[in-house]
């Protein structure tokens, strides 16, 4: 199925999942009904946080803009729907060690009212300059919605010597069991490539794009082959790619793509590639030719733990188990609620979170369903783990160097470039958590770093304390040297006697005009 | 309502280190049965006593190191060593031997270094090493292949021997007794003798040594199904044997006299059951997908430097346990790159 003429490379390793799609994507595109309450976390995406722009107690309508970023990368959130603000303030979000974060929390009135928070349309987005639509994007708060969260105005702004070539739209799913994308294409495939030619022409008009899904959406293949009117036109070409995962994942998908490595220190620009998932692209096209910001996304419920597994439209802010009732409820007994896949989701330790933007999938595993890790037992250096690795790296070794908290070690073997897709421990035969160290290990080597960096400041504070200490005293000291020599300019003996001798010489002279010679001595 | 949480991924892949040893074991059947075809109850006696004196003995040092025991024992891990090891060593030979050389795998080479997954040496071709430096005359006991053999021992009588040394009235042990292909081949060559010449001895078959040849396909048979199953990298039996093959072939064209040709090599002795179930054991072995190639071809060289010049007939154990030691340099050395970089450590962290 792959489209003509064109030719695909592997990445390493990958291993092949059972992608469970099925189970999903049987029912119609659901939309789960608006919530009475909504909890809009403030940060929502990597990078900054922004500055909340409304007051409790305030009414808001929906799409109305809540925070202000100053950051270049971050994003604002915005309201999902019109109510009103009854707090700002801490509550649990979707984080893998159950943090809590600032949200504003909504209490909806029902109107759903847009009010005049939408913005201007602008259909005629050709006549735009690049700027003016990555500042729609940013406004509209638009940032990765493969579950990266990455804001995409950022990620649209390539610099001029970057030269961008290719755009890739990404249709791959992430993991097994989500299939949002899937069905996003299935539904929207018009403006999904809608969004994409927006998208080419903030891009300066790279010379194609290459708008992948996985060999097993056929459907949403045959939508998108219908909208571009076959598997190749214009610059547009469709692909059809193996599911081996992780082949959504951004450096993977274009290695597939273009054999081509993202360079370490770099980034997909640095090689004429920019890469946004299928969802964003619409959410830029909704942004740019309807005025709308991003509030809601299509989110898969799924697993055995759900009596009706499909996928919905949901806000974002929801109350998760609101969107699983939608979906019937539990069955129970439910051992993991998720959100994202079982090979890199997060779980989820309260149901009470909101939906983000980030979240594609929420999946309820019944008891039994996810093949658990049994017993861990010392590592054999059996080489599996090396065998699947996409980044190619020697995860038994990461492992031992993490374990042994040999950080600078475990960075030499490149212990950053790990992207987490969890291949090795999947395939381990001891069950070793790999990951599990990856994760530690990195994040000592963040704070060991904060502490460094903070160990440097308080250093050069220190120093520079001491340099202005010693410059002061210098300066005294100078001062002082200064006084001193004039003041032993006069102290001098030689001096002393040619001014004594000069004045003698004066007052005689002084008595000679005055006509009285000295007495002389003959 | 409430989760419970833990770190992603959330799903295996279902391997587990029981069942790989399992299939390595399974992956043995049929060399085992040639075994016990050409040499007689002596083979499984040898199995039997190595596999138990191991189980004990690594029983015995769980509970001192207090380690659960029988989780331990199911990764089967000490099986395999035992088995190996009893299939290396000379059928019939007295009961001692397999005992000190299984007792001294697990416990010296094995747990003194931390047990499974920390032992820097292959634990059987470490017993193996003691026994032939401590016993060189039992270990070169061997009797002959059934095909040669004008006697054969029952189960009874092959028992009575291992305990007690006592054979059938009116059997010596020169009846039994054969020295192996690659022993002929070794003293015969000191005698200088032709390659030729030595080949017009019965005892010689279409590549190897009658009844031996044989034995090799059938471990080549295993091996290859536990290299299909991906239980055994195949880049380390192929480094193995293509060096082997290469330098024997480099030697054999030069001097056919003096050096038998590649097949004998790779069907005599410890080659193919060295390549496919030692020389793969992950613990001792390289664990790069280069490093895997170098270190099988290392023991391949090795083997044929030991066997063509060292003092013992066969090499495969020594060869063995010298890459072993090379193993983690020639890790450090065949770092693959990681994706996105130039080569390895080309970026400062
Ligand atoms: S897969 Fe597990 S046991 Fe095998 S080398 Fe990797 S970490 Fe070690
Ligand atoms: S989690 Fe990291 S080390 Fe493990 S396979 Fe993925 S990239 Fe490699």
């Amino acid at each position: 199925m792959y489209a003509p003429g064109e030719k695909l490379w592997h990445f390493h390793g990958g291993i092949r999942l059972d992608g469970q799609r099925e189970l999903s994507t049987g029912r119609p595109l659901g939309a789960v009904p608006l919530s009475a309450e909504f909890v809009v976390p403030v940060q929502q995406h990597i990078g900054q946080a922004g500055d909340v722009l409304v007051r409790e107690g305030q009414h808001v309508h929906r799409g109305q803009q809540l925070t202000q970023v100053r950051e270049y990368i971050g994003a604002p959130v915005h309201a999902p729907t019109s109510g009103k603000v009854i707090a700002i303030e801490n509550r649990p979000v979707p984080h893998p060690s159950g943090l809590e974060g600032l949200c504003v929390v909504i209490e909806a009135d029902g109107r759903d009212d847009w009010g005049d928070a939408r913005l201007e349309p602008l259909e005629d987005y050709r006549a735009l300059s690049p700027g003016r639509i990555r500042r729609r994007v940013r406004k509209c708060g638009i940032v990765g919605l493969g579950g990266a969260a990455f804001p995409t105005a950022a990620k649209i702004n390539p610099l001029h010597e970057q030269r961008i070539h290719t755009l890739v739209l990404n249709g791959a799913e992430c993991e097994p069991y989500i299939t949002c994308d899937d069905t996003l294409l299935r539904h929207h495939a018009a403006e999904v490539v809608e969004g994409a030619r927006i998208l080419m022409h903030t891009l300066g008009g790279p010379e194609r794009c290459l708008i992948a899904v996985e060999e097993d959406m056929p459907e949403a293949y045959e939508a998108l082959r219908e909208v571009l009117g076959g598997t190749s036109s214009g610059s547009f070409r469709l692909v059809s790619i193996p599911s081996i995962y992780p082949t959504g994942s951004e450096k993977q998908l274009i290695q597939v793509l273009t054999g081509r490595e993202v360079p370490a220190d770099g980034l997909p620009a640095d090689i004429g590639v920019v890469c946004q998932n299928v969802a964003t692209a619409r959410a830029v096209y909704r942004a740019v030719v309807h005025g709308e910001p991003l509030i809601e996304r299509i989110v898969t419920v799924t697993g055995r733990g759900v009596s009706e597994p499909g996928n919905h439209l949901v806000r974002i802010g929801t109350p998760v188990h609101e969107v699983i009732a939608h979906a019937g409820g539990y069955v129970e007994p439910v051992q993991w609620l998720l959100m994202g896949g079982p090979m890199m989701g997060v779980a989820l330790h309260d149901d009470a979170v909101p939906v983000v933007k980030a979240t594609n999938c929420l999946l309820a595993a019944r008891r039994g369903e996810l093949r658990a890790a049994g017993p861990v037992l010392p590592c054999i250096r059996c080489g599996e783990c090396v065998r699947v690795c996409p980044a190619r790296l020697l995860p038994h070794e990461l492992y031992r160097l993490a374990r042994a908290a040999e950080f600078d070690r475990a960075q030499e073997y490149d212990l950053f470039d790990c992207i987490e897709c969890g291949c090795c421990a999947y395939v381990c035969p001891s069950h070793l958590p790999l990951v599990h160290y990856y994760r530690y290990a990195k994040s000592e080597i963040r704070d060991l770093e904060r502490e460094r960096q903070a160990a440097d400041r308080a250093r050069r504070r220190h120093e520079f304390r001491l340099e202005r200490l010693e410059r002061e005293k210098r300066e005294r000291a100078e001062r002082l040297a200064k006084k001193k020599a004039a003041v032993s300019h006069k102290a001098d003996p030689e001096r002393k006697k040619a001014a004594v001798q000069a004045a003698v010489q004066r007052a005689q002279a002084r008595k000679a005009a005055r006509g009285d010679t000295a007495p002389t001595e003959d | 309502m409430r989760f419970p949480t833990a770190s992603s991924p959330f799903v295996h892949g279902g391997g587990a280190v029981d069942r790989v040893m399992l299939q390595v074991l399974l992956a043995l059947v049929p060399g085992t049965l040639a075994m016990f075809w050409y040499f007689g109850w002596g083979v499984l006696y040898n199995i039997l006593i190595c596999t138990g004196v191991a189980v004990a003995a690594e029983a015995a040092i769980l509970r001192l190191r207090r380690r659960p025991v029988r989780a331990t024992l199911a990764d089967l891990s000490v099986v395999v060593t035992a088995w190996l090891l009893g299939l290396a060593l000379p059928p019939l030979t007295p009961w001692w031997l397999p005992a000190a050389g299984s007792l001294f795998a697990v416990v010296v080479a094995k747990h003194l270094f931390g047990g499974l997954g920390y032992n820097p040496f292959n634990p059987a071709m470490a017993g193996y090493v003691l026994l032939i430096i401590s016993f060189p005359t039992e270990m070169t006991h061997w009797i002959a292949p059934s095909v040669l053999a004008e006697v054969r021992l029952g189960p009874l009588e092959s028992l009575r021997h291992v305990f007690t040394g006592v054979l059938p009235e009116g059997l010596a042990w020169d009846a039994l007794a054969s020295a192996t292909p690659l022993d002929t081949m070794r003293t015969q060559l000191l005698m200088n003798r032709t390659i030729e010449e030595i080949r017009t001895s019965p005892l010689w078959g279409d590549f190897g040594g009658r009844g031996w040849e044989w034995i090799g396909n059938w471990y080549l048979l295993g091996g290859l199904w536990l290299v299909w199953r991906r239980v055994a990298d195949w880049r380390i039996p192929a480094g193995f044997l293509g060096a082997l093959v290469a330098i024997s072939t480099v030697f054999y064209l030069a001097d056919p006299d003096t050096h038998p040709f590649p097949a004998f090599h790779v069907f005599s002795g410890g080659a193919l059951l060295g390549a496919f179930f030692i020389a793969t054991d992950p613990v001792t072995a390289a664990s790069t997908p280069r490093g895997r190639w170098i270190y099988g071809a290392g023991i391949g060289l090795l083997t044929f430097v030991i066997r063509a010049w060292g003092g013992y007939p066969d090499g495969v154990a020594f060869a063995v346990l010298l890459m072993n030691m090379a193993a983690p340099t020639i890790d450090y050395f065949t770092r693959p790159r990681t994706y996105g970089h130039r080569s390895p450590g080309d970026l400062e962290p």
